[in-house]
């Protein structure tokens, strides 16, 4: 079946966007419709003594402006932490930090009044510095002190308290920059009132159902009159879970009576979603002189800014992730998140992954060096296998191909020398790293998803409809489902509508967890439908085929289904331990790069992985997320930083904040292995986060071989690498 | 002043010359295929033709494109038939969130126009202003062949 699964099946919504026909949140718009700006405080910190939107209201076609004291409910928001506020109170605590909100008839009326809503702000320090904010001298960025999560992990000897000798010891300190999502479609979306007295919004986001609940929350509704619907989304990669226009849209809307539009420039879309957490970390591995483990110790500081956003399931994956995709009979995992006046961090691709891995494959190069054992070689000997267990005491009793991975990239051909007339001096180096995670939510978090298929007749040929809130962000959740059901129905004609809040939820898309819990939704309610189509025929031939339509007749056959994947349980409190995870995935990069070594410029001259999918549902899309997960990953080593001065973000701009072009980006090479996971639908895994994890690393890792600079610093710049001195 | 543009064959007026030509396209003429993703040149989202030449929309006066013609993303299929680089982007797997898609479309057209059979190294420096989030920019270039193979058969 060539549209089923495995096949390199057509997207449903990708001819609408190659036509320019496709609407993102962005495009959305109303005849009769206001529109708003938000005023954002210019400072890291500062003491608001004063709003006067006097100037504001007076500008023709100013209709209203809106401050915290005007949210009817809950004044505070939060995926898992009640502890930001929709608009500032009495306080600011990060460069961007919303203040108020102005409608008018146009949006330039609405930018201009938004200028002149006069804020008095007396400045306050800001505390930027997040291993100097989880000291106790430390001012507060929250009175509950600046400790915004922490987990810890002991295994092995750790947990009496010690850690054993070992022959080889090597410590690093690393820091990883402040990466963007930036999603090129802007933050969006326009409020409806509704005749019933709520409010429908038409948003950009990753889930609708968290949205509605705190949507309903801050405006005092009931949810039922709140209805969030998806509107296009133009990437979103973590940067969509929490709130953006929500709240000031729905609640100009309510007061209004008309419908609100709002939409987020590019240097405010910078200023308004959360980023990946800046981390230091601390590492001290010990290994016998022949390579092998003996302990890991890991001193993991995140930078989580002025709010929560989803800081403390990011410090449990950072702990739990903190060894890498080894082997370590000792353990002692200290992850913290600390409160700072810096934006606020929360989910990216990766989600708290990312940042150990470039901590841990670094020490694994030294752990090389101090052994004299190749790169791979020091890898392969520790790998994670079936059967091995991860610092949590958790065993993994599925494939964990970690070795199998790094022989696959060792055995690629090498490229082809540097040319010898570039006219510059350029150093060649390679480098190796692997990486883990989690797919699904962990931690005891019950993670599932609905789905709805209906079995008609249309003119006389079978159609089957498909109703789920999964959102499409670009990834190919909508066209997973179609192949789903494909392949279980045998119809070709499948619809697939992407439904809002009035329907079941689906969970969030992130977590690389949609094919998986949505894909198990969408088949389950096929297998219900199918049952249903053999009753009915009574016969129990294999599957719909050419006469479906004459057993069917004019019935309509519905089934719907939730899905829930296996369960897992909390980390206990004093050991870290417990099987907190439902399911890993595993990949691995090599990196060879060419480093001018008089400039420090680095050209990445080629990336390769090799990834574990379990099943490659849909070929195409999965090599699309591999090359796109490596792009981001080459990003944060290289060049993509968000610069903050005393808390204030230098560079909102894409002139400043440098995504990787056509020019950065090489071809990536791809090896896929399919060995399939018995628990899930298919034998599948996620596979969407894995892609950017060990990219940074790997190219971190080939810096390091080409110029013997430590590299313990992502972005790598080239002043890191041509003065010794300043940056050692 | 009146501004006249015509844009994929069809005359557009207006008042406003204070604005850039992405504001008249999208916002005055709600034609909305074309992005607005940076508003500084920076992104590439916005790419459309002014009289056969690739620019940023956002970068363009109202007044500059006064008498001229543009074409945007909307004015390269057949109806509902995309043109040949548009289903080089389908068929190579392109899109993914499909925001830089539009741009990247005309940027593409706009190469295979001027060099037929564009080598990787000349489609990746003619298409460096064109950021994409989601691709890793593979799938895109492997479109840019795709295409250039289809366009050379057709001849």
């Amino acid at each position: 079946m060539s549209a089923g699964i495995g096949a390199a099946a057509a997207q449903p919504d990708h001819l609408a966007k190659v036509l320019g026909e496709f609407r993102y949140a962005s495009d959305l718009g109303s005849a009769d419709a206001v529109w708003a700006a938000t005023v954002r405080s210019p400072h890291a910190h500062a003491r608001i003594d004063s709003i006067d939107s006097t100037a504001a209201r007076r500008l023709p076609g100013v209709l209203d402006v809106i401050t915290a004291a005007d949210i009817p409910g809950r004044k505070l928001f939060g995926q898992m932490k009640v502890d930001q506020p929709v608009l500032a109170m009495d306080v600011v605590r990060h460069h961007g930090e919303p203040v108020a909100v102005v409608a008018a008839t146009d949006p330039d009326t609405a930018r201009l009044a938004a200028d002149r809503v006069a804020v008095g702000y007396s400045v306050l320090p800001p505390v930027t510095d997040p291993v100097a904010a989880l000291r106790p001298d430390s001012p507060a960025v929250h009175s509950g002190g600046n400790l915004l999560s922490s987990k810890r992990i002991r295994r092995g000897a750790a947990q009496q308290g010690g850690l054993p000798p070992a022959d080889v010891v090597v410590r690093g300190e690393y820091t990883v920059g402040m990466q963007d999502p930036a999603f090129l479609g802007p933050e969006a979306g326009l409020a409806l009132p509704t005749e019933a007295g709520g409010v429908e919004l038409r948003v950009a986001t990753q889930w609708l159902h968290l949205d509605q609940e705190q949507l309903a929350a801050s405006l005092g509704l009931p949810a039922d009159r709140v209805v969030v619907k998806p509107a296009g989304v133009g990437g979103a990669f973590g940067g969509r879970e929490d709130l953006s226009v929500h709240v000031p849209a729905c609640l100009l809307a309510l007061r209004l009576r008309r419908p609100v539009l709002m939409w987020y420039p590019r240097a405010e879309s910078f200023l308004a979603h959360v980023h990946r957490h800046p981390a230091v970390l601390r590492y001290e591995h010990g290994c016998t002189a022949s390579g092998r483990l003996v302990y890991v110790r890991a001193e993991i500081v995140l930078d989580g800014g002025a709010y929560a956003s989803s800081s403390p399931a990011i410090a449990g994956n950072a702990a739990t992730h903190a060894a890498g995709p080894y082997d370590v009979p000792h353990a002692w995992i200290d992850a913290s998140v600390a409160y700072t006046n810096n934006p606020p961090a929360g989910a990216m691709r990766g989600f708290g992954t990312v940042q150990p891995c470039f901590a841990y494959e670094s020490q694994m190069d030294r752990l090389a060096v101090a052994t004299g054992l190749d790169p791979v070689e020091i890898r392969v000997r520790n790998a994670l296998r079936t059967g091995a267990s991860l610092p949590t005491g958790q065993v993994l009793t599925g494939p964990a191909p970690v070795a199998e991975l790094l022989g696959r990239l060792k055995a690629l051909p090498a490229p082809a020398d540097p040319p010898a007339d570039s006219g510059a001096v350029l150093a060649r180096g390679i480098g190796y790293a692997a990486g883990l995670k989690n797919i699904a939510f962990s931690e005891g978090f019950d993670d599932y998803s609905t789905a709805r298929v209906r079995l008609r007749v249309v003119d006389g040929r079978p159609v089957a409809e498909v109703t789920c809130a999964a959102v499409e962000v670009g990834q190919g959740v909508l066209g997973v489902q179609r192949q789903i059901v494909v392949s279980e129905l045998g119809v070709t004609d499948v619809r697939i509508e992407q439904a809002d809040t009035r329907f079941g939820t689906a969970g969030p898309t992130s977590a690389s967890r949609q094919t998986y819990v949505t894909g198990g939704a969408v088949r389950a309610a096929c297998r219900a439908v199918r049952d249903a189509v053999r009753e009915l025929a009574g016969s129990n031939t294999a599957r719909c085929d050419g006469t479906l339509a004459t057993v069917l007749g004019d019935r309509v056959i519905e089934r719907t289904a939730e899905f829930h994947h296996p369960p897992t349980v909390p980390l206990d409190p004093v050991h870290g331990q417990g099987n907190s995870a439902m399911q890993f995935g595993f990949a691995a990069h090599r990196a060879v790069v060419d480093v001018d070594v008089e400039l420090g410029l680095i050209t990445v001259v080629e990336l390769a992985t090799a990834q574990d999918v379990g099943r490659a549902m849909n070929p195409l899309a999965l090599a699309g997320q591999l090359q796109g997960g490596a792009a981001q990953g080459l990003g944060l080593a290289l060049t993509e930083e968000l610069v903050l001065v005393d808390g204030t973000v230098a560079n909102p701009s894409f002139a400043t904040y440098q995504l990787p072009t056509t020019m950065d980006v090489p071809r990536l090479r791809a090896e896929i292995l399919e060995l399939p996971d018995p628990a899930a639908p298919y034998g599948l895994r996620g596979i969407g986060e894995l892609p950017a994890i060990s990219s940074t690393a790997a190219i971190a890792a080939a810096v390091r071989a080409a110029t013997g600079r430590p590299v313990r610093r992502v972005p790598i710049r080239p002043e890191h690498l041509v003065d010794p001195e300043d940056h050692p | 002043m009146t501004i006249g543009v015509t844009v994929n064959g069809k005359l557009y007026q207006d008042e406003c010359d204070s604005v850039s030509l992405l504001v008249l396209l999208r916002d005055h003429w709600r034609l909305l295929g074309t992005k607005n993703a940076c508003a500084e040149g920076e992104c590439g989202s916005c790419t459309v033709l002014l009289d056969g030449e690739l620019v940023n929309a956002c970068l363009v006066l109202a007044a500059q494109a006064d008498g001229r013609e543009v074409t945007t993303v909307e004015g390269l299929a057949d109806g509902d038939r995309p043109n040949t680089v548009q289903q080089a982007f389908l068929d190579a797997g392109a899109v993914q969130c499909g925001f830089c898609t539009p741009g990247m479309v005309l940027a593409v057209s706009d190469l295979l126009r001027r060099t037929p059979d564009p080598t990787e190294a000349q489609a990746r420096r003619e298409l460096a202003g064109n950021l994409c989030r989601c691709t890793g920019y593979q799938h895109i270039l492997d479109a840019v062949r795709l295409a250039a193979e289809r366009e050379a058969g057709a001849r």
